[in-house]
């Protein structure tokens, strides 16, 4: 007979084991289903976790376009823990994602032709403040008026999405693009752009951001009095209040650090990989960062590694489609099983397992 | 085959031992595609193209695919890792891949690609596209026929050239027989999101529709019209004869397996070249799918003899007198468009009511 136990604390041992035992469950079960579509399913697991980092062939882009890949995805995921470890839920990270892109490429747009080393600068905060902006329409709904911060961020996103669609139509459609959709080309702009720092690394200004994101994330839960607050707020909120933590101040701190970053995110990915704001130029970055920020247990190194393996199931699902012919939908299956098991497996950090009957009282 | 050199044979190597097939040296066709490939229209219709050389070439060739890939960043990537992978012709099947199509190009000159619906090319980049419009005139003229409540509902993909002259293809043409006839249009911003274009063709019928028209690739329209009941369709890109006679009535179906064959033989041959190609129902590049008995035998001829017309040139779907949304002249009497307007057609013609989204 098996039952659970709940564990005074959660094992520390079980909360850094839990996301390699989702991964390595992850490939057994999808391993499973790619043998039911009838292919070999070492040769899958093989296409997509090896052969985009160490296959001769492809390795040489592939490592860089994990970067890509995987850039905005810990850059919004960052953002979003703070929130998370706080109880403040920020679902809209990809409207904010798509408000810093519309903003920062909107600043880039309106100077050209000029050329000036200041352009991309202001871009980048324009990218920062509009994603902010975005994120403190439910940030001050929930401070002012206590409505459901989870319900206002999403519905947001499509909001923000139509807007997209709007400015690719209009305000900033190409004017020399012979009436189709799209923007001008950022790429094409060198004072806009945000290119490779070194050929063939896939480095880019979003890189470096996700980078330093992720050490001040660091140093700020760790040693800075307000990572503190966050933390006791999301373990005790009476505690947190007893110790003079302002909630108010809280939610606007979180929901406009996680908006500004995802700002960020589409701003340099508006300014660099996609280049161009176009009617679908999000692609989910901003919901699959909440997976990202969850497997990564809302700590900042384990949200890169998180980010990483995300970004390699990506890049390494793609190889698969068409070396393998698996389905598209497949990769996407194997994908949702990795954030099934992680919640799943999340029971043995907050439980013991014990075997036997339960004894009489 | 000198792009194999290039990579070497490691590449050579590393590919065979991954596919497992290392036997001759065949002609590595690549597709991508926008929608998944049993999405019963666009996709699926490539798809049967795909398939169709295989056949037609057996194992010269050796095609490879990669379906639901985004428009943008990503598509970029699907592309070059395919031309990594030792592709040798690689077809990109929608709009939204043209700047990721030029740009990979440019890194793989010995790579041939060729871009559906776009309009930028390279040494090495062509594109392709259909006269889908010639398909609009034959369902307008049914549809005008056959509307009762004078309503016609269209469910638009995207604003782009290519939607714009199906809508006012479909709109002219109605119109011809059937003055009263008014459209709605509704602007689903996706090609393939079944719940979306339901939900579109369920607001169309709402609002009194009897005839609905779609740019989008899914079967969803179809079966919120076989739900509603009264409502009359016609199969996008592919026949979607399963929902025959009623509510689809007919159908424009892509063929782009005569294309995809010759291009692949010309990549065989050594003789491809960098074109432009926009063939209509005279190449048959674009078919009618069967006009099923729900229509009248006489409106069924009317609608076979302007497939005809279209066919053999002796009509363009686009003839004045013709004006523009705003009540300015477009052509003249007996006037025919050209094809540059056509290709940037960004306007309405007079009549349609409601805006092109800006």
């Amino acid at each position: 007979m098996l039952r659970l136990e709940k564990r005074p604390t959660p094992s520390k041992t079980w909360s850094y084991a839990t996301p390699v035992l989702a991964v390595v469950l992850t490939m057994i079960a999808g391993g499973i289903l790619f043998a039911m579509l009838g292919k070999d399913p070492f040769l899958a697991i093989k296409t997509i976790f090896w052969d985009p980092l160490f296959n001769e062939q492809f390795a040489s882009y592939s490592r860089p376009q994990l970067l890509v890949k995987s850039g905005p995805l810990i850059l919004i995921a960052i953002g979003l823990s703070l929130g998370f470890r706080a109880g403040i839920w920020n679902i809209g990270a990809e409207g904010q994602y798509i408000i810093g892109a519309i903003c920062g490429a909107a600043v880039g747009l309106a100077f050209y032709p000029m050329d000036a080393w200041f352009i991309f600068p202001l871009m980048v905060i324009a990218g920062a403040l509009g994603g902010l902006l975005w994120a403190m329409i439910p940030a001050l709904l929930k401070t002012h008026f206590r409505t459901n911060e989870i319900l206002v961020s999403l519905l947001l996103v499509y909001v923000a999405e139509q807007l997209l669609a709007s400015m690719a139509l209009g305000a900033l459609r190409n004017p020399e693009g012979g009436g189709f959709p799209g923007s001008r080309n950022l790429k094409q702009y060198e004072a806009a752009s945000n290119p490779e720092l070194i050929a063939n690394s896939g480095m880019h200004w979003g890189i470096v951001a996700a980078f330093i994101a992720v050490i001040a994330t660091y140093i700020l839960l760790n040693r800075h009095i307000l990572g503190f607050q966050i933390r006791l707020t999301g373990e005790s909120p009476r505690a947190a209040r007893f110790a003079g933590v302002n909630p108010t101040a809280l939610i606007l701190i979180c929901m406009g650090t996680s908006g500004a970053l995802a700002g960020l995110a589409g701003l340099f990915e508006v300014s660099g990989p996609a280049g161009q704001i176009s009617i679908d130029f999000n692609q989910g970055y901003g919901f699959t960062a909440i997976i990202v920020a969850f497997l990564g247990r809302l700590n900042p190194i384990g949200i890169l590694l998180a980010g990483l393996l995300m970004g390699l199931t990506y890049i390494g699902g793609d190889l698969a489609q068409f070396m393998l012919g698996l389905p598209a939908s497949a990769i996407q299956a194997f994908q949702g099983m990795l954030l099934f098991f992680l919640l799943g497996v999340d029971v043995l950090t907050n439980f013991r397992i014990r075997f036997g009957k339960v004894e009489a009282a | 085959m000198k792009r194999r050199m290039l990579l070497g044979a490691a590449a050579a190597l590393g590919l065979a031992a991954a596919t497992g097939a290392y036997a001759a040296d065949p002609t590595k066709v690549g597709f991508i595609y926008v929608g998944p490939v049993g999405d019963g229209g666009w996709t699926y219709e490539h798809n049967q193209g795909r398939l169709a050389v295989e056949e037609a070439f057996g194992d010269a060739v050796e095609t490879v695919y990669q379906e639901n890939v985004p428009e943008g960043a990503d598509a970029e990537r699907a592309m070059t890792q395919m031309a990594l992978s030792g592709v040798d012709l690689i077809f990109t099947t929608s709009f939204g891949y043209m700047d990721p199509t030029i740009a990979v190009a440019e890194k793989f000159p010995n790579v041939k690609f060729e871009h559906a619906t776009g309009y930028k090319r390279a040494d090495n980049v062509s594109t392709y596209s259909a006269r889908f419009y010639e398909g609009r005139a034959v369902q307008g003229t049914i549809a005008g026929h056959m509307t009762k409540s004078n309503k016609i509902g269209y469910i638009a993909s995207f604003p782009i050239p290519e939607v714009i002259r199906g809508i006012n293809s479909a709109y002219i043409h109605a119109k011809k027989v059937n003055p009263d006839v008014e459209m709605s249009v509704i602007w689903a911003y996706t090609w393939f999101d079944p719940a979306k274009e339901a939900d579109a063709a369920t607001a169309l019928i709402e609002q009194g529709a009897d005839v609905i028209l779609q740019h989008t690739d899914s079967t969803a329209p179809q079966a919120a019209a076989e739900k509603a009941g009264g409502v009359i369709t016609f199969g996008q890109a592919s026949d979607m004869g399963e929902f025959a006679p009623l509510p689809r009535v007919s159908s424009i179906i892509d063929d782009w397996a005569p294309y995809y064959i010759a291009r692949t033989k010309a990549v065989m041959d050594g003789t491809w070249e960098s074109t432009d190609t926009w063939d209509g129902i005279g190449a048959g590049m674009v078919g009618i799918g069967e006009i099923s008995d729900a229509v009248p035998a006489e409106v069924k001829a009317e609608a076979l003899a302007m497939k005809d017309a279209l066919a053999d040139g002796s009509y363009h779907a686009f003839t004045g007198p013709l004006n523009k949304q705003d009540g300015s002249a477009w052509l003249a009497e007996g006037e025919v468009a050209d094809d540059g307007t056509l290709a940037g057609m960004n306007f309405y013609v007079e009549g349609i009511t409601g805006d092109i989204p800006q």
